[in-house]
């Protein structure tokens, strides 16, 4: 054997093909198609899966040394903001409710990307995205950790955290928003999965929930969030390559998978975008000092970026979305109409919600100039006229769902921004009701998956929220008092306006302390 | 000299969150508490899987193994990722090390070249079987149950696929990448590791994640890691391959730790109820077995005449690893 | 023309590595935010290990970039010299 030639050191893309393509090998024992079951069912066809380009070159060996590296730091700020008091450095407690949205809404789906990358990690028949997907796969595993232990802090010392990542998610009404969507992308197969979660979150959507939120939580003094926000992010950037590699790789390997892919992120899009419109009401309402609007955001990292990507992807034949069209006249709405419809449906909520100021809404109108004053600003100052006479307005029902997306059914019909959009389906009989063309449109393409949902509006009146031995012919029944305790909620403490609040009063008394001697 | 850090003292209104304290009471939890329990949904979930219809996403019953908590089979390493990634961080450092050494002095030109061969031969294309146990832990990080057991599963395929990186690395340093083309060839047609492969293999299409757990992790590995990472060790450094040793300290440090996860693991389900007990016992059994016949030429090749003799002692220590268990084996 | 873009965290690692990106790449232009920096350019942006290390004095792994990395927008190549970022229109 020539010893000189093995001791010339390796370069990076061919010691990365040792480590991982030359480890598999072709099963004899037992057929492919028993030890990759769910390689084919979709309908995607592979004929070479060692074509596929690996963007990211990581072995365990460097893996292990960042990501510590990463770790120590991240552990050493929370440490220190646990030890001095960081929570009394946000800008007004009332910039938690976007936290506790977090935490209650976004770390759980961290968790379940967990878990439905480690499926796709053991599903795929080629190595080179098996090994990218299980690195995600311990990565979200990460994200939940460690946005759980950044956000415990604030749990010893503010309302609204104490249900954790935990409970609320499976059981709250505008958290089955975000759940239902991770739900949908996991109980599909492993490739619509990497469309789903791989493409068309990471790539396409990650940057509008991460970047401008995370710049948002540091103007706002949240090095907590900061810290964790931007740590994740750091794994995101193989995260999104993993993701854009997966589509180009489907699209290149037969041209029968176009027009699967095309549907895929159609659907995703829209279900993402949908998802997204929670994180639209943070920055244009939740944070107290505002970084952009969600109109500037969605402009930056969806438009133009998305932009860029969807030039790239046409040679393969892929069009944009069309609800893209109706995402243009939204985006000058959502904010609005989400933050309107929490506000008065906050005694059924777990966060605080709380009317703009007059100094916030010029704000608004500015960010908005065709929108806010002509439709906006008068609901709003019709809500602060009743809250000023001591009549804060709640609606006394809850919202109904939209079968697909799961949000209440408030937002308008795309040319008429006065009327509230109702779509209706039906299959085997029933009616069945969606909040716009895009979920109508993916409710009629697979009716017999989103009948499934666990709509919580649907359940508790039907009777199926309430704590074990709860027994309801019981006299002063209270149905929703008795959901809200199922949903672990204590509405005095957590939910309604947060003027009057005790996040709002501890603050305040806390920070006296801090910064006064008496 | 008192230090006055300036903090303002406030009590804190709670220590932890509601599960936490309903489980262990009110009081400050770990990283490890709060990073793990309850965080896997529970029951409602929306939409049946395409790919196992007759189940939700997490299901209790892709298993036949039966817990009435399943938090209870924790990890006493208490690993959660920050602590796990800091941990094998430090001890990729120290293998980083001996392997710079052995490249920058050419130790490996120093290895007789029986030693040399049998590295080449039995450790090499191991890192095959490896990678079978990375794809096993990885099913069961997906489809298992519970977060406690789940994530430690996951911990574990990405181990195997750093012990697989490491077996690559030593056939590099030891005849490049050619040798890693000869084990190859030899995984996949020499006599030698066939009974191997075809048992690797057939892991590969099991469907209860636990009797995964069971096969891979406790009896493939604890089975073959003493045999390969004490025994053949042992005989490496005795006979001046020492430069080898070095090369594993990763694997044989990693089995002793791993395996007292394991052993929680094993301990905790059989103790649960005589169901559980008798059918860990019945998988053990059935998968010992297999598993010595696919080392058996391993063996031969490792250790020649005294072959038996290893096997032997390494299953009476296998057995009395069971036996401290509570399996009846 | 599509613009692709890098962003990282600011901190005392990161500070020569964007020195490098802006004398490497002439066209990118620099966008600083609250506890970032977000380098765009059109088309392409490259990193050059060597142009780093000799900003740093030291020899630099283009992997460590992913310590404080937070996005990146086009298509990725790597390998041990450089980093680039690119649409292959």
């Amino acid at each position: 054997m020539d010893m000189k030639a093995t001791k010339k050191k390796l370069g990076l893309k061919e010691k990365y093909a040792h480590m991982t393509r030359g480890l598999d090998w072709e099963t004899t024992y037992q057929p492919k198609e028993k030890v990759f079951p769910q390689a084919t069912f979709e309908g995607i066809k592979v004929h070479d899966w060692d074509k596929w380009e690996d963007p990211f070159r990581l072995t365990m060996d460097s893996y292990w040394k960042y990501q510590a590296e990463k770790e120590r730091k991240l552990y050493a700020v929370l440490d220190a903001f646990a030890q001095n008091n960081g929570h009394l450095g946000i800008t007004d407690a009332r910039y938690l409710s976007a936290i506790k949205l977090f935490l209650t809404g976004i770390s759980p789906l961290e968790y379940v990307a967990h878990r439905g990358f480690a499926a796709a990690g053991r599903n795929f028949p080629g190595v080179g995205p098996r090994v990218a997907c299980l690195m995600q796969s311990i990565d979200e595993v990460r994200h939940a950790q460690t946005q759980i232990h950044a956000l415990s802090n604030y749990n010893k010392f503010y309302e609204g955290f104490h249900a954790g990542a935990s409970h609320q998610i499976e059981r709250l009404w505008y958290l089955s928003v975000p759940k239902s969507f991770f739900d949908d992308a996991f109980s599909a197969g492993p490739f619509e999965w990497m469309i789903a979660i791989g493409f068309s979150f990471e790539y396409v959507l990650t940057n509008l929930l991460f970047v401008p939120f995370m710049s948002g939580a540091a103007y706002n003094g949240d090095m907590a969030t900061v810290t964790f926000g931007f740590s994740a992010q750091s794994d995101e950037a193989r995260h999104m390559t993993l993701g854009l590699e997966c589509i180009k790789f489907m699209l290149e390997q037969d041209p029968d998978n176009l027009p699967i892919v095309q549907k895929w992120i159609d659907k995703w899009a829209w279900r993402g975008i949908r998802v997204l419109s929670l994180v639209s009401t943070m920055l244009d309402y939740m944070l107290p000092k505002r970084v952009m609007s969600w109109k500037e955001a969605w402009e930056i990292y969806f438009e133009q970026n998305g932009g860029a990507l969807f030039n790239d992807l046409a040679k393969y034949g892929i069009k944009v979305p069309e609800c893209i069209a109706q995402c243009t006249v939204d985006k000058e709405h959502q904010s609005h109409q989400l933050w309107l419809t929490l506000c008065t449906h906050s005694h059924a909520m777990g966060l605080h919600t709380w009317l703009p100021n007059a100094e916030e809404m010029d704000w608004l109108s500015a960010k908005y100039p065709n929108t806010f004053d002509k439709y906006y600003r008068p609901r709003f100052d019709q809500l602060r006229e009743l809250a000023d006479k001591g009549e804060r307005f709640y609606a006394n029902t809850l919202p109904m769902l939209c079968q697909v997306c799961q949000i209440p059914m408030l937002f308008t019909e795309p040319d008429d921004p006065t009327k509230i959009c109702y779509r209706e389906s039906e299959f085997q009989g029933e009616k069945y009701h969606t909040c716009s063309d895009g979920c109508k449109h993916i409710f009629d393409d697979e009716p017999e998956k989103y009948i499934q949902a666990w709509l919580p509006v649907h359940q508790v009146y039907m009777g199926n929220c309430w704590p074990e031995g709860t027994d309801p012919t019981a006299e002063g029944f209270n149905p929703l008092a008795k959901y809200l305790e199922w949903c672990h909620i204590d509405l005095a403490r957590d939910g309604g306006d947060y003027e009057g609040s005790s996040d709002q009063a501890n603050f305040a008394a806390w920070r006296g302390a801090a910064t006064q001697n008496t | 000299m008192q230090i006055d850090l300036r903090t303002v003292s406030i009590k804190p209104l709670r220590n932890t969150f509601d599960h936490l304290a309903e489980r262990f009471g009110d009081k400050p939890a770990s990283r490890y508490q709060e990073g793990s329990y309850n965080i896997q949904q529970e029951s409602i979930f929306h939409y049946r899987p395409s790919w196992d219809a007759d189940r939700v996403l997490f299901d209790k019953k892709r298993t036949q193994i039966q817990m009435k908590d399943w938090y209870a089979l924790k990890d006493p390493r208490q690993f959660y990722y920050g602590a796990y990634t800091i941990t094998r961080a430090r001890q990729q450092d120290a293998a980083e090390s001996s392997f710079d050494m052995i490249e920058e002095r050419g130790l490996a030109d120093l290895i007789p070249a029986e030693q040399k061969q049998i590295a080449l031969d039995v450790l090499v294309p191991m890192r095959h079987a490896e990678w079978g146990g990375n794809m096993g832990n990885s099913y069961i990080s997906a489809y298992g149950y519970g977060t406690v057991i789940t994530q430690a599963c996951l911990y574990h395929a990405m181990d195997h696929l750093g012990v697989a990186q490491y077996l690559t690395r030593i056939g590099l340093v030891l005849g490049g990448p050619e040798a890693l083309d000869t084990a190859k060839a030899a995984w996949m047609d020499a006599a030698l590791w066939q009974p191997m492969r075809q048992h690797v293999e057939n892991l590969l299409v099991l469907e209860d994640w636990f009797e995964i757990f069971v096969a891979q992790n406790f009896v493939l590995e604890g089975l073959s890691y003493p045999m390969f990472y004490d025994y053949l060790d042992g005989d490496f450094s005795a006979n001046g391959a020492t430069a080898i040793s070095m090369m594993t300290r990763f694997m044989a440090e990693w089995a002793g730790e791993t395996g007292k996860w394991i052993d929680a693991q094993i301990k905790v389900a059989a103790a649960e109820s005589p169901e559980n007990k008798a059918v860990i016992s019945e998988w053990v059994q059935r998968y010992r077995g297999l598993t010595l016949a696919a080392l058996a030429p391993l063996a031969q090749r490792s250790f020649g005449d005294k072959a038996d003799e290893v096997i032997a002692e390494v299953t009476a220590e296998f057995n009395a690893r069971c036996a401290k268990l509570g399996l009846a084996v | 023309m599509s613009t692709v873009f890098i962003a990282f965290q600011i901190n005392e690692d990161t500070r020569p590595i964007i020195e490098a990106i802006l004398a490497d790449n002439p066209h990118a232009v620099l966008d600083e935010q609250p506890a970032m920096v977000k380098i765009n350019a059109e088309d392409t942006l490259v990193i050059k290990r060597e142009s780093v290390e000799e900003l740093i004095g030291r020899k630099f792994d283009l992997q460590e970039l992913q310590v404080n990395l937070i996005t990146i927008s086009g298509h990725l190549d790597e390998d041990d010299d450089t980093f680039t970022l690119s649409w292959k229109n």
